[in-house]
């Protein structure tokens, strides 16, 4: 099932992913993200953090659709997320790309799941059910999340400061063992590390008028 | 356990009449600068007391075209919504309209009568089309000050709108213009599709633009009765 993993991790995946900059918008206006360095030092905090946390709930998120009550496991799961997500504004931007992978992951894999996650849905709950409607296992659903917990970032930098797109690559290409690493750890578990600074910087910047990213 | 996803078994749910009814959704794209959201200011004024309308801006900077719209007072601020494109304001409207689609329908659900939606794309190049996943009908907007060469150019927003405008007619005596070349390769390019040449400036109403969208949403109610 490698290329339904693809699928889902593939940042051509219409799901809104391109609107968000995962706080990379913020991090290059506070004046913390500026080249390949600071960027690889960016994403592995990311990756760290609200990668972890998304990457065990969205594999959470996959176990659930085979529960015996899938609604309330899913709720439970969402309040999980919402837990751990104490910034609104990031909150927001998680509802809103799990909207947006449920509009995409339902028409491509139907299933009674779908209608059992709450209407807009954390972004990892919305990736775990795509992972099991698309037939994955929820350490799959795990992989998907800590990469795109990177992955949609890195191209949000990249365009923003114009870099080398190939250096960009490269910079996610190597940190790829430590997102196997991250999502191995988180897929059995509900991490709850948080990042203040992320925090900060979606506060900061859903307060802009004059931003390029929803996130 | 999931069921068989195969491609066999894929029914496409999308098509216009399974939007059960909803408003008519209008594509306005073309380059920067072409008169984009004055044709949708005109449009708003003078079919705003006829439909139930709505308008979502794309700006490459957020929120320029929604503020124009506001000011001008085209439209209560609760029928306009800005869309952040992530610095990629054709993406925004062909590859991934997801968050065009997010806003079309937050404007639906504020507004159940909503019988028009105009979608501004952030000004593009000659290459930028909507998504027919997002719009029902496009209209591609391109001025007379770019050089009487861009219909000769081409471009799947010359070639293949629904509608071509062909807006600022009044500046082409003082940019040395010619009106009827761009009609001609308009017309040679585009086959049946129609061509409007507009002066924005000198008919504030966009009257033909106007009787254009008029005639789609007659069109798309006859195409969703049941
Ligand atoms: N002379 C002349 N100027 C016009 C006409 N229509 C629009 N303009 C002017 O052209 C300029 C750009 O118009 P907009 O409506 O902002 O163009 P737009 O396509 O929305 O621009 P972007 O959203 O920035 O891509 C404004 O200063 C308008 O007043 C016209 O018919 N004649
Ligand atoms: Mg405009």
């Amino acid at each position: 099932m490698t290329a339904a993993l693809l699928t889902l991790a593939d940042s051509r995946l219409p799901a809104g992913g391109h609107t968000h900059s995962g706080g990379v918008e913020q991090a290059i206006a506070a004046g913390v993200l500026a080249d390949p360095g600071s960027l690889a030092v960016f994403l592995r905090r990311r990756l760290a953090t609200s990668g972890a946390v998304a990457a065990g709930l969205a594999a959470a998120a996959c176990r659930a659709v085979d529960d015996a009550d899938p609604v309330a496991a899913l709720g439970a799961l969402d309040a999980e997320a919402d837990a751990r997500t104490p910034s609104p504004a990031l909150r927001a931007a998680s509802r809103q790309q799990g909207r947006g992978l449920v509009r995409v992951g339902s028409r491509a894999w139907p299933h009674p799941a779908w209608a059992a996650l709450p209407a807009q849905p954390h972004h990892p709950l919305a990736l775990g059910v795509a992972a099991a409607t698309g037939g994955l296992t929820p350490r799959d659903a795990a992989h998907a999340a800590a990469y795109l917990s990177i992955s949609g970032p890195a191209t949000a930098a990249q365009r923003l400061l114009a870099m080398d797109p190939i250096t960009v690559a490269a910079v996610t290409a190597r940190l790829a063992p430590e997102v196997d690493e991250v999502a191995d750890a988180s897929a059995e578990d509900l991490p709850a590390a948080t990042d203040p600074l992320l925090d900060l910087l979606a506060e900061l910047h859903a307060a802009r008028n004059d931003r390029f990213f929803a996130s | 356990m999931p069921p068989d996803h195969r491609i066999d078994d894929y029914v496409d749910p999308y098509t216009p009449e399974h939007r059960n009814g909803g408003p008519l959704r209008v594509g306005l794209g073309g380059p920067v600068g072409s008169g984009k959201t004055a044709l949708a200011a005109a449009l708003c004024r003078t079919l705003g007391a006829e439909y139930d309308l709505a308008v979502v801006t794309n700006d490459i900077y957020t929120t320029e075209d929604a503020d124009f719209l506001r000011r001008n007072a085209v439209l209560p601020d609760d029928r306009i919504e800005a869309v952040q494109t992530g610095c990629c304001p054709h993406t925004a409207i062909r590859d991934d309209i997801t968050a065009n689609l997010d806003a079309v329908e937050l404007l639906e659900s504020r507004h159940p009568g909503l019988e028009l939606v105009f979608v501004e794309s952030g000004g593009d190049n000659l290459t930028a089309s909507f998504s027919y996943g997002l719009v029902d009908v496009q209209v591609f907007v391109v001025d007379v000050a770019g050089g009487d060469k861009v219909p000769r150019k081409g471009g799947p927003g010359v070639t293949a709108s629904d509608l071509l405008v062909v807006n600022k007619t009044d500046l082409a005596p003082l940019v040395g213009a010619d009106l009827g070349v761009m009609r001609r390769d308009s017309d040679a390019v585009r086959g049946d599709r129609p061509t409007l040449l507009i002066s924005l400036r000198e008919d504030p109403a966009a009257t033909e633009v106007a009787e254009w969208v008029r005639e789609q949403v007659r069109a798309r109610a006859l195409q969703t009765a049941p």
